[in-house]
């Protein structure tokens, strides 16, 4: 059996005070002095630990707001002083897809690599839109089950990224042959480029080696070359180049043959031309594995397909960072459609022509939380990309304001190497922790059999159509 | 109390000799209402009233007021701090009773508690948490007059979508005293008795190591109270609560903590539980911390270290593993009830078929967004189906293959007022289990933090020593049997304009029930009429 993937990890504490959900407010100037007050009984320590940050306060931008929110000094207080409140820079976190709650999430398994766990139930809605709106699986009974991350058995969350023989080939020495080139990597994640909006910090350096620690790739952009490394990495480059994917920009000077050949894919974005640049590129190096990268627009869909057909070995498809169709929003036409749907699309194609095994699909966009990376693999995908999270583990508040010169509350021009590689290590960790465990519950070994397996999902639709439908009859259109 | 329908006869007199030698005598706990007033000085409100230092004591507001909002004590020179939680705010305006205007001084001021925005959440929102610590503590549903917006939650789906068609009159009038609550958890007609419970809904499993003993205690006395049943959870059982063995369930989780020959015994249900609603696919979990002296004595592990229990069952891979299992517990104890607990996998039907097949008496099915203890967010929010969708689809299934009116069908994961519970039944339960609506009655403010650090910062899911003793027993007893009281009045008052019965009547019933998204037009629907009993359900 080959070793356990397990990324080692050891928390890393924010370095600005938490922006926590809840705080109190004290309206002093009634204040019984009686003595005994409730504050002291906070179990966290808030009121104490309130007072001295004040004391010792180092950034006027934020507030104290670590409250747990159990009410119970304010319900205590002899003259009902106290009066709990929601941190509106809380609330001021993120956008509607990426939510407060996603980002607030996201921080803390950056800091402590830990699965998030919680009690008193689920809190949330019923169902909601995109990844929402559907349920992975678990094995009961009547179907073999796994142990999950705490027990003895082993889950792989491997794939491939590649073309996939149809058979096997033998050589005159009986030894396999392999056509092409496969990737294999330890999680079905890479890391993408920044999208246009969050172009504040460079943070290259710090992702190149937070996916060589967690044996991943990123994709960087070739425009960036070499300044996407530090002076150390290009010390010692080799150990770099495996896990680096160039995105090969054609409005920048491509990355020299001898460090291209040392990488294990690079991605090109869709054109016309694509399918001779990639023989050129293969004739060059023949080994490299070569991703298409290609803009989930109208034809998003059909241009995925056509390159499947045409042979593409890879194909990595992006929405826009929400996980919407790319093009012109327009409330008064029908919703853009999430990538989910899309990815669904093109697998189920690929299965009826016949060709889903020879290509590898990569999705990206709106993967904000670890399931939606096993529910975009169950709706069809290989593996999936994403680059805000990363970006969010550094306590980014995805404010949107991030250009040069514009001030960044989360201060990312100042972070260290340490604690950024740190913190995207620990997010991967976690992610990887928790993909285990959705797949120790659907009862599955393998994440290269989640793709495209719809049986372990349930979807909203389906469900209410089958079950609630026969009750309540036909759905109201909205 | 009639428990045992066909023997007629009490459980100790069944019991095995080596079991009735340990056996302590059982105590019984008085169903009568008394109030149970907020364990806190400043319980929370959705209105404040505040009186400036123009009061001259006049004692108009307290004249006025018929909720008792203002106390002036006899002897005392000043008021009591005004009780804002049992005004009934801007409704109280278009009354001849609102005390504000009438205040000679002017020295009352009314205004919105904007803490309100931080309470409660989709699932448990403000009013419903509200609404249920007015019924813990006084035992009757709310007054109208308060306008909690209460039967439903907000999430957007499943019971909070559907409403009841009740007739515009009932189509016949029946007293409170005519229609029977009861519900029977063996249908199988196999020689064990008959089990008889008189609401049909009983109390989840929690073990001691998440929540207190006074918890667990306070639940299991109301289920005396009640003749129902409270669950050990997965952590077998203190001492202190053998007085209470005749309506408790044993629990054999997959961890066996606190699973022995004589915990089976003599208990009158054993419950398998496979899986949890929390963390559906994932084992128990108790975090270290709350592993303390106390719990690990009776779990025989190790102080302090976190219990991880494994998933599955690793004896059980099919439905006849599963019956091996049942038939070790049938021989251990023979007189017990089986209840197999399982969550809401897609193929929950065949489960349950099969669960049926192998000789189980209740069927427990636990749904996706159930829970009370710790459990990973991921889980909790995204694996397994919702029981809305569970209940009805295994309702239909067992009617389609012969076997429902051979077994008790018992749904949890979710339920939290009388008018889930009537839902559930309505879409083919014969009853609930409830978790988290008798910790909200115990003042859970529903922060999540049950599982961090000491546990429950107030008193409830926590072994603590310094945090549990704030809850007195007493009073955490009559909190839950007053809530109880308050869900069967309501129970009782939808089952009244339906002119039912029984509770038994309701079961599978989906046609008296309608959901928003619908067009409701899977049924005929000449006789439906009226839909809201109230602004939401
Ligand atoms: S509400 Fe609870 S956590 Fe927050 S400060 Fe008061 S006692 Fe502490
Ligand atoms: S917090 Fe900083 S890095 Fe994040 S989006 Fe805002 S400006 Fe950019
Ligand atoms: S920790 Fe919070 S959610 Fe848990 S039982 Fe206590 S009050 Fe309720």
């Amino acid at each position: 059996m080959p070793e356990k993937y397990h990324i080692k990890t050891t928390p890393v504490p924010p370095r600005l005070p938490r922006i926590g959900k809840y705080g109190i407010v004290d309206w002093r100037e009634d204040c019984a002095r009686c003595h005994n007050c409730v504050k002291k009984a906070c179990v966290y320590d808030r009121h104490r630990q309130e007072a001295e940050y004040i004391r010792n306060l180092k950034y006027f931008d934020f507030l104290f707001f670590e409250c747990m929110g159990c009410f119970s000094c304010v319900q205590n207080c002899t003259k009902d002083l106290l009066c709990l409140t929601i941190n509106s820079e809380y609330q001021r976190l993120g956008n509607h897809y990426w939510t407060p709650e996603i980002i607030h999430i996201t921080w803390q398994q950056a800091e402590t690599a830990a699965v998030p766990v919680s009690g008193a139930g689920y809190r949330g809605k019923f169902a909601g839109q995109g990844f929402d709106a559907m349920w992975t699986d678990m094995s009961e009974i009547v179907r073999p089950t796994r142990d999950g991350i705490h027990g003895r058995e082993y889950i792989s969350t491997s794939v491939d990224i590649g073309k996939k023989p149809s058979y096997l080939e033998f050589d005159e020495n009986k030894k396999t042959v392999f056509p092409s080139s496969i990737v294999d990597i330890p999680m079905p994640m890479i890391v993408d480029m920044n999208p246009a909006e969050y172009t504040l910090a460079r943070l290259e350096p710090l992702i190149i080696e937070a996916v060589r620690f967690t044996d991943l790739i990123a994709i960087i952009d070739s425009a960036k070359w070499p300044g996407a490394v530090n002076e150390s990495q290009m010390a010692d480059i080799d150990k770099y180049l495996p896990h680096i994917a160039f995105h090969l920009n054609p409005d920048a000077p491509e990355p020299p043959i001898e460090i291209l050949s040392k990488t294990r894919m690079v991605e090109i974005p869709d054109n016309d031309a694509v399918l001779d640049r990639i023989k050129e590129l293969k004739k060059t190096i023949p080994e490299l594995v070569i991703s298409i990268r290609v803009n989930l627009d109208a034809t998003g869909v059909q241009r995925a397909v056509e390159l499947a057909a045409a042979g593409v070995e890879v194909i990595h498809v992006i929405a826009d960072f929400n996980g919407d169709e790319i093009g012109p929003k327009n409330e008064k036409l029908a919703k853009p459609r999430f990538v989910k749907e899309m990815i669904r699309e093109i697998h189920t194609t690929l299965i009826k022509d016949g060709i889903r095994d020879e290509v590898t699909v990569i999705a990206g966009s709106g993967i904000a939380l670890p399931e939606h990376m096993a529910k975009a693999l169950l709706c069809g995908a290989d593996l999936i990309s994403t680059y805000l999270p990363l970006l969010i583990s550094l306590e980014c508040h995805l404010c949107e304001t991030c250009k040069p010169g514009i001030f960044c509350p989360a201060r990312l021009e100042e972070i260290d190497f340490e604690y950024g590689v740190g913190r995207m290590r620990n997010l991967i960790a976690a992610w990887h922790l928790q993909l285990i465990e959705l797949m120790g519950a659907m009862g599955m070994r393998e994440a290269r059999r989640l793709r495209g397996d719809v049986g372990r999902a349930m979807f909203f639709e389906e469900l209410e159509e089958e079950i609630f439908g026969t009750l309540f009859g036909s759905k109201k259109r909205v | 109390m009639e428990r045992f329908s066909v023997q007629k006869k009490e459980f100790k007199d069944i019991l095995p000799a080596n079991t009735l030698k340990t056996r302590v005598p059982q105590v019984e706990i008085s169903r009568e209402i008394k109030p149970a007033p907020s364990r806190y000085r400043n319980e929370i409100a959705k209105y404040i009233i505040h009186r400036s230092d123009d009061c001259i004591k006049c004692g108009k507001c307290a004249e006025i007021c018929p909720y008792g909002v203002h106390v002036l004590k006899p002897g005392y020179k000043y008021f009591a701090m005004p009780k804002s939680y049992l005004c009934t705010g801007e409704a109280c305006e278009k009354t001849d009773h609102f005390c504000i205007p009438q205040c000679p001084q002017k020295a009352l001021r009314m205004v919105k508690n904007p803490m309100i925005e931080a309470l409660g959440d989709y699932r448990w929102p403000a009013d419903m948490l509200l609404a249920t610590w007015r019924m813990a503590e006084t035992g009757a549903p709310p007054s109208e007059a308060y306008e909690y917006d209460y039967h439903c939650g907000n999430s957007g789906g499943g019971f909070d979508r559907i409403r009841f068609k009740f007739p515009e009159k009932p189509p016949v009038e029946l007293a409170d005293d005519e229609i029977d609550t009861s519900i029977i958890l063996n249908r199988r007609d196999d020689g064990r008795p008959r089990i008889k419970i008189d609401v049909p809904w009983y109390g989840g499993g929690m073990s001691f190591g998440s929540v207190s003993n006074v918890t667990q205690l306070s639940k299991a006395r109301a289920a005396v109270a009640w003749n129902i049943f409270s669950c050990s959870g997965e952590g077998g059982y203190m001492e202190r609560m053998r007085p209470y063995d005749d309506h408790m369930i044993t629990q054999v989780a997959t961890g066996l903590f606190g699973v022995r020959e004589e915990t089976i015994q003599r208990v009158p249900i054993v419950e398998f539980k496979y899986a949890q609603g929390a963390k559906p696919g994932l084992g128990g979990h108790l975090l270290g911390d709350k592993n303390t002296p106390a719990v690990s004595k009776i779990r025989e592990s190790v102080v302090g270290i976190s219990l991880f229990s494994p998933f599955p069952f690793h004896s059980v891979y099919s439905i006849e593993d599963h019956m091996k299992h049942i038939d070790w517990i049938k021989h251990i104890n023979r007189r017990a009830l089986i209840s197999t607990k399982v969550s809401t996998p897609t193929d929950v039907d065949m489960v349950a078929v099969g669960s049926y097949s192998a000789g189980t008496h209740i069927i427990h099915l636990d749904g996706g967004y159930g829970g009370t203890g710790a459990a990973p967010d991921i889980a909790k929010k995204n694996i397994a189906m919702p029981i809305e969708y569970a209940v009805a689809k295994v309702h239909k299934f067992l009617v389609d293959e012969g076997a429902r009116d051979k077994v008790a069908l018992i749904a949890s994961g979710g339920v939290r007022t009388a008018y889930d519970i009537a839902k559930a039944i309505a879409l083919g339960a014969d009853g609930v289990v409830v978790g988290t609506a008798e910790l909200i009655s115990l003042g859970c403010v529903r922060c999540t933090r049950c599982s961090a650090g000491r546990g429950c910062p107030r008193g409830i899911a926590t072994t603590d020593p310094g945090l549990a003793p704030q809850i007195e027993l007493e009073w955490g007893t009559q909190r839950i049997i007053n809530l109880y009281n308050a869900w069967r009045i309501e129970l009782i008052g939808i089952l009244k304009r339906f002119g039912m019965r029984s509770v038994r009547e309701l079961v599978g019933r989906s046609d008296l029930l309608m959901h928003l998204d619908y067009n409701n037009d899977a049924h005929d629907s000449s006789t439906d009429s009226v839909i809201q009993p109230r602004k939401s359900c």
